[in-house]
C-alpha cells in the first residue's frame, strides 16, 4: 500500500520516517534540491527572516520525564521492520535493522535485527541457570549470579543471519538495504570467555564438540566445534554496556564470532560436552546449504566477506546534484577488512574507499568515498570488499556458477544500487 | 558459617573432588557456581545424538504415533504432513532436491532419524514444548518415519535402534568447501566486463513492504527460496479489522455519530476532515480539511499508519499537532484489515 503523499511533486519513495525526513530535508534546502512547489512555498513564507521556533522560547521537557531514553520523536519511523506474511507465525519469524539510518558501526540496542524460533522468551534472571555437562570432570551450574562474578572481556563483533539476503538469490527482490541486508547487528558483547567455564568443569580429553542450548520454547541447539569453543567465544551478559535485551537473549547469550547468527544461542541454559556434533534440526534441516547437483553444504559456519553502501539506498535517495555523502559497511567473519572499493558503472570501474576506524576483525568497519559528488547521471553503485585472508567479495553471478540459487544461506554477494536522474535509488541486479 | 570459611571449605572440597580423578585439573573459581547433581542433570539433558547417544527409554510405532500427530500437530503441519499456511512440510518431495523449487522434508532432506526425535521432543507441538512423554515422541518418530516410507508401520521405534535408522539423503551432506567463487589472476580496477545489463529490478517487482504489493516468500531463514512473483493485491479482512479497533475503542464510537475523546466515526467514508457536528477539533486537523482532505480508504489508511506525519504532510509541515495521541499502526495487514471494518461499521 502506498501512502498517498498530497505533495505530488515530491518524487521519493514514500514510508514512513524517510517521508519525513525528505519533508525535512526539501525544507531545509528550499527550492533547490528537490522542485517542490507547494512545500518552497510555505517554508519560503517569511522571505526576510528565520522563524523563532517554539523551543527556541519555551522550556523543553524536565529531567525524569524519561528516565529510559528514547530517540526524538522526528526519528520515530527509525524501527526494525518485519514482513508479515514472511513465516506462519510471528513468534518463529524475521525483522531487520534500520542500516540505511545508522552511520558508525555500532547498532543501537533497540533496533538489532531479531530472529526467534519460539517467541522472545521474558526469562527471570533469578530462575535461570547454565548447566555445563557431557564430557567433563564435574558437571556444574551456575546461576546468572555466579557468572557475573567471573571475569570478564568486552569485544565488538557482527553477528549476521545465514539467511541474510537469501531472498535475492534468484534476482533483486526487495528494494531497501534494510530488507536486503539488515540482518546483521554490531554491538560490543561484555562476558565471561567459555574457555574459562569450560575449563572450569574440565573437558575431558576426547571432547572435541560443543552443543549448546537456548532456554526459550524452542530450545535452540547448535553444535560447535571445540577449536571455536575454546577460541573467541564469549559468553555474553552485557551488549553496548548494558544487560543483554530480552530479544537479544537476556540474561545470557553466547557470542560466536565471526559464525552465523544461528549458532549465538540466546537464553543459553546448557552446554554439552560431546565427541561428535549433535546434528540437530538447525544444522541438517536447516542452515546447510543445497548445491544445483541435489547435495548439502554443512557446518557452513563462516561468514564470508561482504559489503553494502547505506546511504545512498533505495530508502535514502539522493537530494540534490553535489556534495552527498557516500558510505556504507564492510565485514568478515574470517577476520579484518582490509579493503573496500567502489564502483559507479556496475564494477567496471573501481575507487577506493576511505576505511573508517576503529577495523576489528569480524566487527562492521564503516567506510566512506570522501569528496563524491553527484553529477545528476544515472549511476550503477557498487561496493566491493576484500578482507585479511585475501579473499574478494564475489559477483552475484559467480556465486550462482557455483552455488545456483537454491541454497538460501551465505549469500555475500556484491549490490547493485540503481541511482535515477531523480535521485531515486532502486536495487537491480546487473547480468 | 562466614563466607570465608565456606569459601574455603568449598575449596577444600573440590581439591578432594580432584584427587579421585588423576586428569582433572583444580578450578580456578571453585567458589563460584557448584556441581550439578545426577537428577538436575537428567531434567535438562534432553538431546538426542545421531548414534542414538542420549535417548531416554522408551518406544513407539507410526499407529501409537499417529493418534498422537491427529491430535497434537495435525492442526498446523496438515493431516498428511503436507504443511500449508507456511507451517513446515513434514513428508515427501522426494528427488526434487536438484529441482527448481526443491521441496525439503525429513523424508527428501534430514540425514538422521535422531534429529527427529530431539527435535519434536525439545520444540514440539509449537507453543506447548517439553509436553510430549517419551513414548508420544518415539511414537511420533515412527509415524513420520513411517509417512516417508523410511520403516513399516509396525516397526517399533526405541533408545535401541533410533541410532541406526538410515535416512536416505543421509549421503548427500557434505563439509563446507568454501571460500568459493573467488576471482582468478589480477583483481581488475579499470574497464572491467562489457557494458551494464540490468536484469532485474525490485522496484518494478514492487513486493517491498511499505512501499506496494503482496507477498513473495521472502522466508529465507525458515523455508524454500522466493517466488519472484507478485501476487494480488490483498484487501482487508472485516473480521480481523474489529480486533484492529480495539485500538481505537477508547477515543472513537464506529457506528455512532456521538463523540467521545475523538469524533463519532458514523459515516466517516466521504466526509471532510474535521468536519463532525459539534466535535472541537484541532487546529490543524480542520486547516487539512480547508485543504480538501477527505477520508477514503486511502487516506485513513495513510493517517491512522502515521497520524502526525501523514497530517503533517497536508500541511507542509513535517508534523502536525493533531489531538490524536495515537502512535499508529505498523502492520499493513492491520490497517487493511481495519478499513475493511470501517467500511462495514461506519455505514450509515
Ligand atoms: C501451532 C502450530 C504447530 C503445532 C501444533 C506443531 N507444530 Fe511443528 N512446527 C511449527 C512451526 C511454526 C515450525 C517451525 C519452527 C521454526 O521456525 O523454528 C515447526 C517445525 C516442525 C518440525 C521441523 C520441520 C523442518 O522441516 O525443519 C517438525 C519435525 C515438527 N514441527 C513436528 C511437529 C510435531 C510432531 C508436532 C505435534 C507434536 C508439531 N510439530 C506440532 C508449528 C507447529
Ligand atoms: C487516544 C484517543 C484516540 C485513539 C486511540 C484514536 N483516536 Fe482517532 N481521533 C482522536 C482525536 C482526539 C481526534 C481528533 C483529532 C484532531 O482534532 O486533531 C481523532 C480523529 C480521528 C479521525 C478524523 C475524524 C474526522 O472527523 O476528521 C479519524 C479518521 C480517526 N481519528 C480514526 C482513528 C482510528 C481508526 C483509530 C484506531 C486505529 C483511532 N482514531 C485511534 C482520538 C483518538
Amino acid at each position: 500500500m502506498r501512502k498517498k503523499s498530497s505533495n505530488s511533486d515530491i518524487n521519493v519513495p514514500e514510508n514512513e520516517g524517510l517521508d519525513r525526513r525528505s519533508f525535512l530535508r526539501a525544507g531545509l534546502a528550499g527550492s533547490t534540491a528537490l522542485a517542490a512547489g507547494g512545500l518552497a512555498g510555505a517554508s519560503g513564507a517569511k522571505a526576510a527572516g528565520l522563524d523563532i521556533p517554539i523551543w527556541s522560547q519555551q522550556l523543553g521537557i524536565d529531567v525524569d520525564a524519561l528516565p529510559y531514553g528514547k530517540p526524538s520523536v522526528y526519528e520515530s519511523g527509525v524501527v526494525r521492520r518485519s514482513v508479515d506474511w514472511l513465516t506462519a507465525t510471528r513468534e518463529s519469524s524475521i525483522n531487520f535493522t534500520p542500516l540505511y539510518a545508522l552511520d558508525g558501526f555500532v547498532t543501537p540496542n533497540g533496533i538489532c535485527f531479531e530472529r526467534h524460533h519460539g517467541g522472545a522468551a521474558e526469562v527471570d534472571p533469578a530462575q535461570h541457570h547454565l548447566m555445563i555437562n557431557g564430557m567433563v570432570d564435574r558437571p556444574l551450574l551456575f546461576s546468572v549470579e555466579d557468572l557475573l562474578r567471573l571475569p570478564r572481556v568486552s569485544r565488538f563483533f557482527f553477528l549476521e543471519c545465514a539467511a541474510n539476503g537469501g531472498m535475492e538469490w534468484r534476482n533483486a527482490q526487495l528494494n531497501g538495504v534494510q530488507y536486503t541486508h539488515g540482518m546483521v547487528h554490531c554491538v560490543q558483547y561484555t562476558g565471561v570467555p567459555l574457555k574459562l567455564l569450560l575449563e572450569e568443569a574440565g573437558v575431558k580429553p576426547k571432547a572435541d564438540w560443543i552443543m549448546v542450548e537456548g532456554g526459550d520454547s524452542a530450545g535452540m541447539n547448535r553444535s560447535i566445534p571445540m577449536a571455536k569453543a575454546l577460541d573467541d567465544c564469549i559468553v555474553a551478559l552485557f551488549m553496548n554496556g548494558e544487560r543483554l535485551r530480552v530479544e537479544q537473549g537476556y540474561p545470557v547469550r553466547l557470542v560466536v564470532p565471526g559464525f552465523e547468527g544461528n549458532m549465538w544461542v540466546k537464553w543459553l541454559r546448557r552446554i554439552e560436552v560431546g565427541d561428535g556434533a549433535w546434528q540437530a534440526r538447525e544444522e541438517t534441516s536447516k542452515y546447510t546449504d543445497l548445491m544445483p547437483d541435489g547435495r548439502a553444504r554443512r557446518f557452513t559456519w563462516e561468514m564470508d566477506c561482504k559489503s553494502v553502501i547505506t546511504n545512498p539506498c533505495p530508502e535514502n535517495p539522493i537530494p540534490g546534484k553535489g556534495a552527498n555523502v557516500l558510505t556504507g559497511l564492510a565485514w568478515s567473519g574470517r577476520g579484518t577488512v582490509t579493503r573496500v572499493d567502489v564502483s559507479m558503472d556496475g564494477g567496471r570501474n573501481w575507487l577506493e574507499a576511505r576505511l573508517e576506524g576503529p577495523v576489528m576483525p569480524k566487527c562492521l568497519t564503516r567506510f566512506y568515498l570522501d569528496g563524491w559528488e553527484w553529477d545528476g547521471s544515472e549511476v550503477y553503485l557498487q561496493s566491493r570488499a576484500m578482507d585479511d585472508t585475501g579473499y574478494v567479495q564475489p559477483q552475484m553471478v559467480e556465486l550462482q556458477k557455483v552455488r545456483g540459487v537454491n541454497s538460501i544461506y551465505h549469500n555475500n554477494a556484491i549490490q547493485t544500487w540503481h541511482v535515477l536522474k531523480s535521485g531515486e535509488v532502486e536495487n537491480v541486479r546487473l547480468g | 558459617m562466614s563466607v570465608l570459611v565456606k569459601r574455603i571449605a568449598l575449596t577444600v572440597l573440590a581439591v578432594v573432588v580432584t584427587v579421585g580423578s588423576a586428569s582433572a585439573a583444580e578450578r580456578q573459581y571453585p567458589g563460584v557456581g557448584r556441581e550439578a547433581t545426577p537428577a538436575e542433570i537428567q531434567s535438562w539433558d534432553i538431546d538426542v545424538r545421531p548414534d542414538g547417544k542420549g535417548a531416554p527409554p522408551g518406544h513407539g510405532t507410526a499407529v501409537q504415533g499417529e493418534r498422537v500427530y491427529l491430535v497434537k500437530c495435525a492442526s498446523c503441519h496438515g493431516e498428511f504432513g503436507e504443511g500449508g499456511g507456511r507451517y513446515p512440510v513434514l513428508i515427501g518431495g522426494f528427488g526434487t532436491l536438484k529441482h527448481q523449487r526443491p521441496e525439503k522434508t525429513i523424508g527428501s532432506y534430514w540425514p538422521y532419524a535422531s534429529t527427529i526425535f530431539d527435535y519434536i521432543k525439545r520444540a514440539m507441538p509449537f507453543g506447548n514444548a517439553q509436553s510430549l512423554n517419551n513414548d508420544e515422541v518415539y511414537g511420533l518418530t515412527a509415524y513420520l518415519l513411517f509417512m516417508n516410507d523410511i520403516i513399516t508401520d509396525d516397526t517399533v521405534v526405541s533408545a535401541e535402534n533410533i541410532g541406526t535408522i538410515e535416512m536416505p539423503n543421509r549421503v548427500n551432506f557434505f563439509d563446507d568447501p568454501r571460500p568459493d567463487a573467488q576471482p582468478k589472476g589480477e583483481l581488475c580496477m579499470k574497464d572491467c566486463g562489457g557494458p551494464i545489463k540490468v536484469v532485474g529490478s525490485a522496484r518494478k517487482l514492487d513486493v517491498t513492504p511499505e512501499t506496494g504489493g503482496d507477498a513473495v516468500d521472502v522466508s529465507a531463514a525458515s523455508s524454500a527460496p522466493t517466488e519472484t512473483q507478485v501476487a494480488a493485491v490483498p484487501s482487508g479482512d472485516a473480521k480481523a479489522g474489529r480486533s484492529v479497533f480495539n485500538k481505537c475503542k477508547a477515543c472513537h464510537l464506529v457506528d455512532s455519530a456521538k463523540n467521545r475523546v475523538g469524533p463519532g466515526l458514523k459515516d466517516l467514508f466521504g466526509r471532510a476532515a474535521g468536519t463532525h457536528e459539534d466535535y472541537k477539533y484541532s487546529k490543524d486537523m480542520m486547516a487539512a480539511g480547508d485543504k480538501g482532505l477527505v477520508w477514503t480508504d486511502e487516506t485513513i489508511a495513510a493517517f491512522v499508519a502515521d497520524p502526525k506525519g501523514y497530517l503533517g504532510e497536508q500541511l507542509a509541515k513535517s508534523r502536525a499537532n493533531t489531538r490524536m495521541a495515537f502512535a499508529g499502526i505498523r502492520s499493513e495487514k492491520d490497517i487493511l484489515d481495519l478499513i475493511a471494518y470501517l467500511k462495514e461499521a461506519t455505514k450509515p
